[in-house]
């Protein structure tokens, strides 16, 4: 198939970017999307050009490092990742535009990379539960209801990619971070620190610059893990609880 | 140089006990004089350095992605073994050891595989108090499964994404540290040499990836947990980024590197589908526990999933089930890859010609859609997603490929390498896999160095160090590296070339997997040899490394990353040559039993093959590790 590709460049942070057309010939429908690239890349480097910088590395949808923007949604127009997504979902002759994450909160490195260390930091605040390695009970002394297993691990499955703030008109990242926050207050583990962690995280995220909730369900709806906005009902829920009779003294 | 493997003497479940009373301790007040540093933040790099941190230890970690929690250990899907005994099916801590060292076929060493089905029941405990969601039963406990044909049920999984629910324990664990300001955490940073002096390992040189920035760190130890280098074949089960690099600057500054030949295929992957491939997608080989897997027994050159139902019963060949009757499709991992590649190589390949079928028709007759579904839905979609065939209406098409790597650093009992103060942790070093390693015990090995071994065996270096032995980062040593990570940075960027870097990476997979894949001769290794070198000369005068040294330059990162491929696959190549048997993952064509199955030979090969780097374009040198066994008996493996 032939593909037309409007892409991002962009030098670096302070630089001006702008869109640039490429066209490409001799694209089969079973490339993955991240394959398309390195086939312009090589391209590229043929041509003595700069080639395309873009995250990607397990290239199995689970590491969350891919992340482009493509025809206006994260990851394009399928509920996966970038690199689990597929030629055959674009008609031959179609036009692409490939766009980086934008959020005040991820700033821009080069072209398609994004700086989402701002989600490290996050969790750095709190999430986590505080055990030191040995010492701890054995793992069936405490029995957890399969439902609450099976609910944390809804939540855990979250891949920190980032489609969630670049799909909200906000930039709000309370889906990543209440799934962060589920995941531990599903827990009999997490119970100890349930309030300071809802706190700490959520100050965190306001520090970082990342928006409100824009009640859309974008996030949701772009989410390659399918993780549910139900999530940020229940961080809502924690916050304001802890709020009200905090632990943070 | 006289390898010691630093095995405690005495009986095999006293060992590890003992040594670590014998271990010198280094005082609480001490520790935070101590600076260590630990490069690679996957499983065993995220839980070493959280744990050294939380003895109170300064770390300084290093992953070159933009979070510890993308490191290649999520990946992993199916499971982790422990020797837990929940299910009361007859598994102990001694029955754990010995199917590993019998699955590593017999060329791992008793002591550390003893030690590593000690600490797995550790491992589990730590996961759940962190808050990984393992899978749980009915009743709230622990669920278990068998797998990779194990007889009792003792791996612990999470889903299909164990590998990340783990990394994400031992990443939260690291937050804390770096939180506590016990971490510092560098992403986005390659580790490029290592600094030794005074025959010690002081520190290592690193590149900001986004900045180009050349920087030196020093501290007293140096922890290399920067995983395994399956990528030499360009296609692999592999991230993308997962290279050698670390590894073998670590090589070339003097530690040796063991069995590198050892290479385990995985039967279970998606066949390659064009010149575009760039990695290869495992699929669980839990599906052979319900899968056929089957080609037709005249060769039928391009035939389509779609088309396989046309093909009648008669004209099937089921080959693994006709060729090992008790365990059919079962049999373990380098078994089942062998047959399909000989079924290709006779041409009854399917679709691409590399490629066998792997049908569920039966089971879905046999016990209903939704039974499968259940087992195996993700799978089955992960499946329709990438080939957009589904595998509920037509057979699988698979195909192996390179999975892991057993090989890597040689290390003592302690994890340190022939480079006093220098460890190797998780896939990058040689340990416990012997020639080829058991579904599920990665991750276990991975955690149980990190949590529980390093923790104990380093304090015993740093305590006969003293924290005053110590070099900054403006004693010639670390001058010198420096000088030398710039000017080879300087030299992949002035060849200008004509071919890019990807081109030699995929020419130097191709020869590896022809010639140093599933199957290997004399002849065709001595072919690769010859083909690498010549590759590796032109790779040094006609690469095209565009940009430059100071901005974020993913081409360069490749190109440094597949100059030391090149050097690896050759010394693989030279393993593979020496070691004339067939084991484990290494099959050897000149050593087959009568009914063409892998002959191992005890009396000449019963050694771990440990290579000394002796400087460019000189040939390795080879040290001996004999092995010893005294408590399992060798017997030649057998699945008909
Ligand atoms: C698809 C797949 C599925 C698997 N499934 C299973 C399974 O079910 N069960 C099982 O037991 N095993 C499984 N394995 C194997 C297992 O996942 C790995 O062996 C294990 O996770 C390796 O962990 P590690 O910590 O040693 O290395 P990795 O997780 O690979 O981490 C390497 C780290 O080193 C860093 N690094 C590397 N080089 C440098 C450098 N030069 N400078 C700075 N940083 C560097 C990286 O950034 C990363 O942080 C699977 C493997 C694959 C490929
Ligand atoms: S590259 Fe890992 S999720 Fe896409």
């Amino acid at each position: 198939m032939k593909i037309t590709l409007k892409v991002w460049r962009q030098k670096s942070k302070e630089a001006k970017g702008e869109f640039k057309t490429y066209q490409l010939d001799h694209v089969s429908q079973d490339m993955s999307f991240l394959e398309m690239f390195d086939v312009l890349n090589n391209d590229l480097v043929k041509k003595g050009e700069d080639p395309v910088a873009f995250d990607h590395d397990c290239r199995e949808g689970i590491c969350g490092m891919c992340s482009m923007y493509i025809n206006g949604r994260p990851h394009g127009p399928l509920q996966t990742t970038t690199c689990q997504l597929h030629m055959r979902s674009f008609k031959d002759g179609q036009t692409i535009t490939v766009e980086p994450w934008r959020a005040k909160a991820f700033p821009i490195i080069k072209d398609l990379v994004v700086d989402r260390s701002s989600f490290d930091r996050i969790q750095q605040a709190g999430g986590y539960i505080s055990v030191n390695t040995g010492g701890v009970p054995d793992a069936n002394e405490i029995a957890i209801p399969k439902k609450d297993a099976d609910a944390a691990f809804d939540a855990a499955a979250c891949i920190q990619c980032g489609a969630c703030v670049a799909a909200c008109k906000n930039s709000s990242a309370m889906l990543f971070v209440s799934a962060k926050i589920s995941q531990y207050a599903l827990l009999p583990q997490g119970q100890p620190e349930r309030k300071t962690r809802a706190e700490n995280m959520v100050a965190q995220m306001d520090a970082e610059g990342f928006g409100a909730c824009s009640n859309t369900l974008a996030c949701e709806a772009e989410c390659p893990k399918g993780i549910s906005v139900t999530n940020i009902a229940r961080m809502n829920r924690e916050y304001y609880v802890s709020k009200l009779s905090s632990d943070n003294v | 140089m006289k390898l010691d493997s630093k095995i405690p003497e005495g009986p095999l479940a006293e060992k590890w006990s003992k040594h670590k009373f014998n271990l010198k301790l280094v005082n609480p007040a001490n520790k935070r004089k101590y600076e260590i540093i630990v490069v690679g933040t996957g499983l065993a790099g995220a839980s070493a350095a959280a744990s050294l941190a939380e003895l109170g230890y300064n770390v300084k970690a290093f992953c070159f992605q933009d979070s510890p929690r993308r490191a290649h250990s999520i990946a992993a899907q199916g499971g982790i073994n422990a020797a837990k005994n929940y299910r009361n099916d007859g598994d102990s801590v001694y029955r754990l050891f010995y199917d590993t060292v019998k699955g590593g076929d017999y060329r791992a060493r008793e002591g550390n595989v003893y030690r590593l089905a000690e600490v797995s029941v550790d491992i589990i405990d730590q996961c759940v108090a962190q808050g990984v969601p393992f899978a749980r039963e009915y009743g709230g406990l622990l669920d278990n499964r068998s797998f990779g044909g194990a007889q009792v049920s003792r791996t612990f999984y999470a889903r299909g994404q164990t590998g990340q629910q783990l990394l994400l324990g031992a990443y939260s664990a690291l937050n804390r540290q770096i939180a506590n300001g016990k971490v510092k955490m560098y992403n986005r940073t390659e580790m490029l040499d290592v600094v030794v002096s005074d025959g010690k390992a002081r520190g290592i040189i690193t590149r900001d990836l986004i900045t180009g920035k050349i920087e030196a760190h020093s501290g007293h130890a140096v922890l290399l947990c920067t995983g395994g280098y399956g990528n030499v074949f360009f296609l692999s089960t592999n991230a993308k980024g997962s290279n050698v690099t670390a590894a073998w600057r670590a090589h070339k500054k003097g530690a040796l590197f063991g069995n590198p030949c050892f290479t385990q295929i995985h039967p279970t992957c998606i066949p390659v589908s064009g010149d575009h491939q760039s990695k290869l997608t495992l699929m669980s080989e839990s599906l052979r526990n319900d899968g056929r897997v089957w080609v037709p027994k005249v060769a039928r050159p391009g035939l389509k999933a779609v088309d396989a139902a046309k093909i009648p019963e008669a004209e099937r060949d089921y080959f693994l089930e006709r060729k090992y009757p008790s365990f059919g499709n079962l049999v373990p991992r380098d078994v089942a890859s062998r047959n399909a590649k000989y079924a290709c190589d006779e041409g009854k390949g399917v679709g691409s010609g590399l490629a066998v079928f792997l049908d569920f028709a039966d089971a879905i007759k046999r016990d209903g859609k939704k039974v499968i579904e259940a087992k195996y839905g993700n799978l089955f979609d992960m499946y329709q997603q990438i080939t957009g065939d589904n595998p509920y209406e037509v057979p699988m098409m698979i195909f192996p490929a390179v999975h892991y790597t057993m090989g890597g650093l040689w290390v003592d009992y302690n994890l340190q390498t022939t480079v006093p103060g220098l460890y190797a942790l998780g896939e990058a070093n040689f340990s416990d896999h012997g020639a080829n390693r058991l579904g599920a015990s990665a991750l276990m090995q991975g955690l149980a160095d990190g949590y529980f071994v390093i923790p104990y065996t380093i304090g015993d270096y740093l305590a006969n160090l003293g924290w005053s032995d110590k070099i900054g980062t403006d004693h010639p040593a670390f001058r010198e590296a420096l000088e030398g990570v710039n000017s080879r940075l300087n030299k992949l960027l002035s060849i200008k070339g004509k071919k890019t870097v990807d081109e030699f990476h995929r020419e130097l997979g191709l020869t590896m997997w022809d010639y140093c894949g599933m199957s290997r001769t004399e002849e065709g290794l001595k072919k690769a040899k010859k083909k690498i070198q010549e590759l590796r000369a032109e790779f040094w005068t006609n690469v095209n490394v565009l940009g430059s040294n100071n901005e974020l330059n993913q081409e360069l990162e490749k190109a440094g990353r597949v100059a030391d491929f090149m050097e690896l696959g050759e010394l693989m190549v030279d393993d593979a040559l020496n070691r004339s048997e067939s084991c484990g993952g290494h099959f050897r064509e000149e050593s087959q039993t009568p009914d063409g199955e892998a002959l191992r030979k005890d009396d000449e090969f019963a050694y771990v093959a440990a290579w000394e780097y002796k400087g460019d374009n000189q040939p390795e040198v080879l040290h001996k590790e004999e092995l010893v066994f005294e408590n399992v008996k060798l017997t030649q493996r057998s699945y008909k």
